[in-house]
C-alpha cells in the first residue's frame, strides 16, 4: 500500500509532500505507483497526536462510550496514540483486563491504545495490583486515576514497587480530607451554594508526591494540574532536579469556575475549574516549561449522568475532538507557545514519559500523523462529535485548527477534506 | 581459645578471628553430630535456658540438642504459659533465670535489641537467636558453615541473597559476617522489601534476579511471609514467582558449582518452586545439621571464654 499526502505543510521543513508505504513513511517515489494520493490543500501536518490520559469507559460502561467510539473520537482529533485510565468495571487491575482491551482496540483499528493499569486493586489504597504481571500483557503506566492514592505510605510501596518494573506512575492529586465539595472553593462556589473543592486538596498531595519521588528518587507524574501553587511546587522541584513531570488539560487554560454560575454540569469536572490567576498561572507554566504535556482527561458520561443536580452530577468532559483545536487557538495563534512547543507537549513529551516510541516522521518510522487547518475558523459542534458522550463545555465555541484527515500506521483513520 | 565477649548478640560483635574460630570449632562438632557418641563433657555441669518470646521449630530444638549433645543441663521457656504472659518484664524474667545459675540463656525476641537491652545486666551469657528484624548470628554462622565446607576460603567469593531483605535478620547477619570474611554478598528483592541504605553495610544491590545470582558461587532464598501482601509489599503470589523466585533458569545462571540455601521454612511455589528446592545444587536439607554444630560450637566457645578468665 502506497500513499502520497500532497500540498501539506510540513512542521519544521519545506516540504510539501509525504510519501508513505507499508504504513512507513517513505522515500519519495513516483505517483503513478501510488494506490491513493491525498491532496490536503495547504493543511499543516503535525506528527499523530499522543492524550496520555483518556477515559474510554470499556468494559463495563459501554453506555458513555466503548472502545470503538472512543477510537473514533480520538482519529477525529488527530491523535493516534492514547492512554486509558484504568477505572473501568472490572477495573484494569490484572493481565486478563489489559489483555481484552488491547483485543478490543485492535478490532476497532483506529487509534493506538496504550491502557494504563491500577495501581492498586480495584482502585483501592491497600493492595498493590499485579503491576509486573500487567506490564507483560501490555500497559505502559500505571494509576488509580478517579481516585487519588489515599496515603502516603502507599504511595511510597507504589512508587517503589514500580520502579522494579520501570513503569512510571500517573497520580490524581486530590486529598479526599479536604475536597468532596462539587467544583473550585471560592467566591463562585459560595455565592451559588455549592460545597467547593479548595486548591489546596490538589496542592497538599502534589507536594506529598514530590517530596516521595524526591526522597526515592524515582519518577513521579502529577495528572491534570490545574492550580497556581501545583505548578509552582513542580517547577521549582523541576529546578531541584526531581524526577517529576506533570499535564494539564485545556480547560485548565480556556476556563474558570465562574462557568458554573448557571450549573452547567458540562464545567463540572475533578480537579474542578479554578479561577483566573490559576488560569493564567496554567498559561504560564506552560509557556516556561513547567508542564510537560497537554491531554484532554476525556471523560464521556450519559446525559442521564449529567442532566441532574449539579452536586449529583458526575465529573468530567470530552475532549479527544476540542483538544487541539482550543490548544491551536488559545495557545499557537496568540504567540504564546510555537507550534513545535505544542507538539513537544501533545507528541513527543507524553511519548518519551511513557516510553511509547511515537512521534518520529522520518522514513521508516511509523506513519502517525495529522492535518490541521489552521487557517479557516470553524465552529465546534457538539453534535458531529463521534465520542457517545456529548458533556462539552465547548459546544458553538469558534476556533482554528480542524482535523482533515488523520492517518494511524498508514492508515486512514480520519478524512474531513470537502 | 574462646569468644572474647560474654555474650554473642550479633555476627557485628564478632571479629574475622572469632568467626573462623566458630567454623573450625563447628568441623569438630560435626564430626560428633554424625558419628556419636552423641554425648560428650563441654558443657558438663553447665545449664542453658532457652527464652523464646516467638515461635520457633529448628532454632530451639537445634540450640536444645546442641546443649544437651554436650552434656548441659537444659530447660525451656516460652513467652505463652509463663510469668510473660502476666506480664513480667524481659529484664525481670532474665534476672530471674540468671539467679536461677543460668550459665547461657538463648534468647528469640520479635524487638531489634531485646538482648542487648538486658546483656549487661545479668550474669549468664546470651546467646541472640533473632531479635526482630537485626541479627540471626547463628543461622548466618550454619550458612557461612555450609559455604566453608564447600569452599576453602571467603575472599571474593559471591553470595547471593533473594528475596524479603527488608525484614530479614538472617541477611544483617549473613551480610555483616560474608564482608567480614572478604566476601561480595549481593541482594535482591522487590523495592519495597530493600531497606534504605543497605547499601552501605557492604552489600551490592542487584537489577533483577538474574542480576543477583549471575556468576555466584553460593545462592541464597529467603521466606517471603504471605501476608505482606496485605500490607502491599507485592501483589501476588503468582507475580513474586514470576518476577522474584529463584527458578532454575534463574539458579544455571550462577557459577556451575555454585549451591543453593534457605534457612527455611520455604514457601513451595513462591521464592522457590518445588523442582529447585529438591535440586542436585540445593543444600538446603544439609543445612540442618550443620545449624546443631555450629550451636554446639557457639556454646562451647562462650563457655571457653569463662573458663580462661
Ligand atoms: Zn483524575
Ligand atoms: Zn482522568
Amino acid at each position: 500500500m502506497k500513499t502520497i499526502i500532497r500540498n501539506c505543510k510540513v512542521l519544521g521543513s519545506d516540504k510539501t509532500e509525504l510519501y508513505i508505504e507499508d504504513g512507513k513513511f517513505a522515500e519519495a517515489f513516483d505517483a503513478a505507483s501510488a494506490d491513493e494520493v491525498i491532496d490536503v490543500k495547504g493543511g499543516t501536518v503535525l506528527p499523530g497526536l499522543v492524550d496520555m490520559h483518556v477515559h474510554f469507559r470499556e468494559p463495563g460502561y459501554e453506555y458513555k462510550e466503548t472502545i470503538a467510539t472512543g477510537s473514533a473520537a480520538a482519529a477525529r482529533g488527530g491523535f493516534t496514540s492514547v492512554c486509558t485510565m484504568p477505572n473501568t468495571f472490572p477495573v484494569c487491575d490484572n493481565a486478563a483486563v489489559v489483555e481484552g482491551i488491547l483485543k478490543r482496540a485492535a478490532d476497532a483499528g483506529l487509534v493506538r491504545v496504550y491502557p494504563i493499569g491500577a495501581a492498586g486493586k480495584n482502585l483501592e489504597s491497600n493492595e498493590l495490583a499485579e503491576i509486573g504481571l500487567m506490564k507483560e500483557a501490555g500497559i505502559v503506566a500505571i494509576s488509580n486515576d478517579g481516585k487519588p492514592i489515599a496515603t502516603s505510605g502507599f504511595m511510597r510501596k507504589v512508587l517503589e514497587y514500580s520502579s522494579d518494573f520501570d513503569i512510571p506512575v500517573l497520580n490524581h492529586e486530590e486529598d479526599l480530607t479536604i475536597s468532596g465539595g462539587a467544583m473550585n472553593e471560592g467566591e463562585v462556589s459560595t455565592s451559588i451554594g455549592i460545597r467547593g473543592c479548595p486548591t489546596v486538596a490538589e496542592d497538599i498531595m502534589i507536594a506529598r508526591d514530590i517530596i516521595l519521588s524526591e526522597y526515592l528518587d524515582i519518577p513521579v507524574h502529577i495528572c491534570h494540574v490545574s492550580t497556581k501553587g501545583g505548578m509552582r511546587m513542580i517547577r521549582e522541584a523541576k529546578a531541584r532536579g526531581v524526577k517529576v513531570t506533570c499535564e494539564t488539560c485545556p480547560h485548565y487554560f480556556t476556563l474558570t469556575d465562574v462557568t458554573c454560575e448557571n450549573y452547567d454540569t458540562n464545567f463540572k469536572m475533578h480537579p474542578p475549574l479554578r479561577e483566573e490567576e490559576d488560569r493564567l498561572a496554567v498559561i504560564e507554566a506552560i509557556k516556561d516549561g513547567t508542564v510537560d504535556c497537554i491531554v484532554t482527561d476525556h471523560a464521556p458520561h450519559h446525559q442521564d449522568d449529567k442532566d441532574v443536580e449539579f452536586s449529583h452530577a458526575l465529573n468530567g468532559i470530552v475532549g479527544l475532538e476540542s483538544s487541539f483545536a482550543l490548544c491551536y487557538t488559545y495557545l499557537v495563534k496568540p504567540g504564546i507557545i510555537t507550534m513545535e512547543r505544542l507538539v513537544e507537549l501533545m507528541c513527543h513529551n507524553p511519548s518519551k514519559i511513557l516510553k511509547l516510541g511515537r512521534g518520529g516522521m522520518n522514513t521508516g518510522d511509523d506513519a502517525d500523523l495529522a492535518v490541521f487547518d489552521l487557517d479557516n475558523e470553524f465552529t465546534f459542534d457538539k453534535n458531529k462529535m463521534l465520542t457517545k458522550g456529548r458533556n462539552t463545555p465547548f459546544d458553538g465555541w469558534k476556533l482554528y485548527g480542524k482535523t482533515v484527515l488523520t492517518i494511524m500506521g498508514g492508515k486512514k483513520t480520519y478524512e474531513e477534506l470537502c | 581459645m574462646g569468644l572474647k565477649s560474654k555474650d554473642l548478640l550479633g555476627m557485628k560483635q564478632l571479629s574475622a578471628e572469632e568467626i573462623m574460630e566458630i567454623l573450625d570449632t563447628a568441623k569438630t562438632m560435626k564430626m560428633v553430630v554424625e558419628n556419636g557418641p552423641k554425648k560428650t563433657s563441654h558443657l558438663q555441669g553447665k545449664s542453658v535456658v532457652t527464652l523464646f518470646y516467638e515461635n520457633s521449630t529448628r532454632t530451639r530444638l537445634s540450640f536444645e540438642l546442641a546443649s544437651k549433645y554436650m552434656g548441659s543441663t537444659s530447660a525451656n521457656i516460652s513467652a505463652s504459659g509463663s510469668s510473660v504472659a502476666k506480664g513480667e518484664s524481659l529484664l525481670d524474667t532474665a534476672r530471674t533465670i540468671d539467679m536461677m545459675g543460668t550459665d547461657i540463656i538463648v534468647m528469640r525476641h520479635p524487638q531489634s535489641g531485646a538482648p542487648h537491652s538486658i546483656a549487661n545486666k545479668i550474669n549468664a551469657s546470651i546467646v541472640n537467636a533473632g531479635d526482630g528484624m537485626n541479627e540471626h548470628p547463628t543461622q548466618a554462622l550454619l550458612d557461612m558453615l555450609t559455604m566453608y565446607e564447600r569452599f576453602d576460603k571467603f575472599e571474593g567469593k559471591k553470595i547471593a541473597i533473594c528475596g524479603d531483605i527488608y525484614h530479614s535478620r538472617v541477611v544483617r547477619s549473613n551480610a555483616i559476617g560474608l564482608a567480614k570474611l572478604g566476601a561480595k554478598v549481593s541482594v535482591y528483592g522487590p523495592r519495597t522489601m530493600m531497606p534504605i541504605g543497605i547499601e552501605k553495610m557492604g552489600v551490592t544491590v542487584a537489577d533483577s534476579v538474574e542480576d543477583c545470582v549471575r556468576d555466584a558461587d553460593a545462592v541464597m532464598g529467603l521466606r517471603v511471609q504471605l501476608e505482606r501482601m496485605k500490607s502491599s509489599l507485592f501483589p501476588s503470589v503468582a507475580e513474586y514467582a514470576r518476577f522474584y523466585a529463584i527458578t532454575p533458569e534463574v539458579l544455571k545462571l550462577a557459577k556451575p558449582d555454585a549451591f543453593l540455601m534457605h534457612p527455611g521454612p520455604c514457601n513451595h511455589g513462591v521464592e522457590l518452586p518445588t523442582a529447585v528446592y529438591d535440586c542436585d545444587q540445593s543444600v538446603i536439607n544439609k543445612q540442618v545439621t550443620n545449624g546443631v554444630a555450629v550451636r554446639m560450637a557457639v556454646l562451647y566457645l562462650l563457655m571457653a571464654r569463662r573458663n580462661n578468665l
